[in-house]
């Protein structure tokens, strides 16, 4: 229970309410321009479909996303077609069949991303001991959000500052808390040839990147803020005919 | 027009219904002909916000129940599904997640509000007993709601408050084990858990229901908090007070809906979006914000059971509170002392809450111990004694008085309070 003194928080108090807003002892994590943020912020569907093509490249050799369906990918743009090709790509266990054997099919949009390992010990034994964490919630699953991403894949550093001695496999990144992680820093310059030829800069590949991965955390996020639009301006001209009828009821009063 | 008298009933069914089981006159009496003080402000409104809040968690409690599965390996990945599979599930999720937190801050306005006008003094000390046995049910009910998910914070949260009992000498180990269904939190617990989350708010709901009848008893308090002399001083429940509450439900929603529309994770921790682990503490357990005040009251006690004894006294001491104020003037505005200690003790609060967020070492450990200190000093110590110490203004002969004449001597106290149109 002590323990827990430790415990860090900072909390925004607005109009009496703490907010969980978030700061910490953890380095400053700068903002960037999202398209996707504010009231009427969308997401940029090319930006997630180069995202997408990252993480199928590059991610995806180390990190799952087993929680997404790939007929989430509608969400960016692509269509029915396209869809079937991507599933198509990836292979799935299946069965077992009538011999009660399991076997490999290609996939269907109904499925959902395959694991690049059978499970986190297998995870774990190929990259030295680090288990690398799944990507389904990662955009919603840390301090800072997609802006955390960006720092973090962008945040890398060949050399440590002087002091800090790395352990044994370990890689410095300014805004990893702790700053020793096992990921290697994996966005290089032309890493990837984008499909549709946008120059592959390292900050454009973790600007897509972490677009993409905003997205399969919240593929409503579109719909639930145009939503959102609808409902309050319903709400606001509700509550300006309550109040009209509220002030001409209480008028008779006297 | 105050005073009820049977209602006549046109349409034959009902008449024939109500002939055997009176509802229909129950319902007219209790919410169409109930006389409201005509000078109760836009804060009355937070009772009735905080039951459509009520409602709208169980209503959207019950369609989630449909779609979740109770059980460690599952729970985690049910509640994405519904978050990405389900037919408006992700709205399903964030009006009842946000809605916890909005059914917190009605219910501690609402509480302000009876802290300010006086509301829990003789006749409404049951009333006001109730309501505290509401808010020990909404904790409970919030706190196991948290748990389900069963991410990182909902795992080491339910750790952190169930070994809270353990604090307890000789009985608090059998007690935590018996909490557990075990000996850690695991699946029995999560499932217990979910069980008891669908049946308190049932609870809850009865001890509402309770605390309507009792309000219903004594008639509502209001800004002045004299009695309602006569029809002169009231106005029927409806159309005047439904419109009025139908207006503050329907802004408090806005505010609402701003919330779940375009913040819905800003309320709660990015770390519930990892799935539970027991073999990796997160570096800072922190519980939901609308129990940070009393998170503080627990950690600025040096003793464990001191401090699991302070948090629940906490609570504790607000049920008691209808005999520890001994002043027989219920509304602050005839008491210009406690007026000012009201204004401390709110303040009080929202520092214990900041200081419940921050790590309690240095500083923050100080603070929450002043804060604690004077939290309990306030109710303890000052309120009996400024019953006693505190002249208080005149009081207004009626409700009507100052509405209809509009000045005297009320109004100086009053200090530009809208009276609203009447």
């Amino acid at each position: 229970m002590r323990s827990l003194k430790s415990a860090i928080l900072s909390a925004a108090f607005a109009l009496g309410l703490a907010g969980a807003a978030q700061a910490s002892e953890a380095v400053h994590i700068p903002k960037q321009e999202w398209s996707h943020s504010g009231v009427f912020g969308t997401i940029d569907k090319a930006s997630a479909q180069r995202g997408f093509q990252i993480f199928k490249e590059v991610c995806a050799t180390c990190h799952s996303a087993k929680l997404v369906p790939i007929r989430t990918l509608a969400g960016i743009g692509f269509n029915e077609d396209e869809l079937k090709a991507i599933a198509a790509g990836y292979e799935v266990q299946a069965g077992p069949n009538d011999a009660g054997e399991m076997f490999m099919r290609p996939g269907i949009p109904a499925d959902r991303f395959p694991s690049p390992f059978p499970n986190d010990n297998a995870a774990r034994a190929a990259n030295n001991g680090a288990l690398p964490p799944d990507l389904s919630l990662m955009a919603k699953a840390r301090v800072g959000g997609e802006d955390y991403l960006y720092a973090f894949l962008t945040g890398f550093e060949e050399n440590p500052p002087e002091g800090v001695t790395l352990m044994p496999g370990m890689n410095y990144n300014k805004y990893f808390p702790g700053h020793q992680v096992g990921m290697p820093n994996i966005l290089m310059p032309d890493g990837v040839t984008y499909a549709d030829g946008t120059p592959a800069t390292v900050q454009q590949q973790a600007h897509d990147i972490s677009t993409f991965l905003t997205f399969i955390a919240e593929p409503h996020m579109d719909a639930r803020k145009q939503m959102g639009v609808k409902v309050i301006l319903f709400l606001i001209v509700l509550a300006g005919l309550m109040y009209a009828t509220k002030r001409k009821l209480w008028s008779t009063l006297h | 027009m105050a005073q009820a008298h049977a209602p006549q009933f046109k349409n034959p069914v009902v008449k024939w219904i109500d002939s055997r089981l009176p509802i229909f006159t129950m319902l007219d009496h209790e919410y169409n002909q109930y006389p409201m003080p005509r000078n109760v402000n836009y804060l009355w409104a937070f009772g009735a916000i905080a039951g459509i809040m009520l409602v709208i968690m169980i209503a959207t409690g019950l369609v989630l129940a449909m779609q979740y599965a109770a059980h460690t390996t599952i729970a985690f990945d049910s509640v994405e599904r519904i978050m990405r599979d389900v037919n408006y599930g992700w709205l399903l999720r964030y009006v009842h997640a946000n809605g916890a937190s909005m059914f917190f801050i009605a219910v501690y306005i609402h509480m302000f509000r009876g802290l300010y006008y006086g509301s829990y003094k003789a006749p409404r000390e049951i009333l006001w007993i109730l309501g505290v046995f509401i808010l020990l049910a909404m904790m409970a009910t919030a706190f196991m709601g948290y748990v389900l998910p069963w991410g990182q914070m909902s795992f080491w949260g339910a750790t952190v408050i169930t070994n809270l009992f353990s604090a307890f000498p000789l009985v608090g180990d059998p007690i935590v084990t018996w909490l557990w269904g075990g000996f850690s939190v695991d699946n029995p617990t999560l499932n217990r858990f979910f069980a008891l989350h669908f049946l308190l708010p049932f609870v809850l709901l009865g001890l509402v229901v309770l605390h309507t009848a009792a309000l219903h008893v004594s008639g509502s308090n209001n800004p002045l908090g004299i009695d309602a002399k006569g029809p002169q001083d009231t106005v029927p429940f409806n159309p005047y007070v439904t419109v009025k509450d139908g207006f503050a439900v329907v802004v408090f929603l806005i505010f609402y809906a701003g919330f779940v529309f375009f913040a819905p994770n800003y309320l709660g921790h990015p770390d519930n979006y990892i799935p539970a682990n027991p073999l990796v503490t997160p570096a800072h357990i922190v519980p939901e914000w609308y129990f940070l005040p009393f998170y503080a009251i627990l950690r600025a006690i040096p003793d464990k059971l001191g401090g699991v004894l302070a948090m629940f006294g906490a609570i504790a001491v607000l049920a008691a509170l209808p005999w520890l104020d001994t002043s027989k003037v219920r509304s602050c505005k005839f008491r210009p002392i406690y007026r000012q200690f009201f204004w401390i003790l709110a303040i009080d609060a929202l520092v214990l809450g900041y200081a419940g967020a921050m790590p309690a070492e240095g500083v923050w450990l100080l603070v929450a111990r002043i804060g604690t200190a004077y939290y309990f000093f306030h109710f303890l110590i000052l309120l009996p004694l400024l019953g006693k110490l505190e002249r208080p203004l005149p009081l207004p002969a009626s409700i009507c008085e100052p509405v209809l004449k509009g000045g005297g001597r009320v109004a100086a106290g009053a200090h530009a309070k809208p009276m609203e149109k009447a």
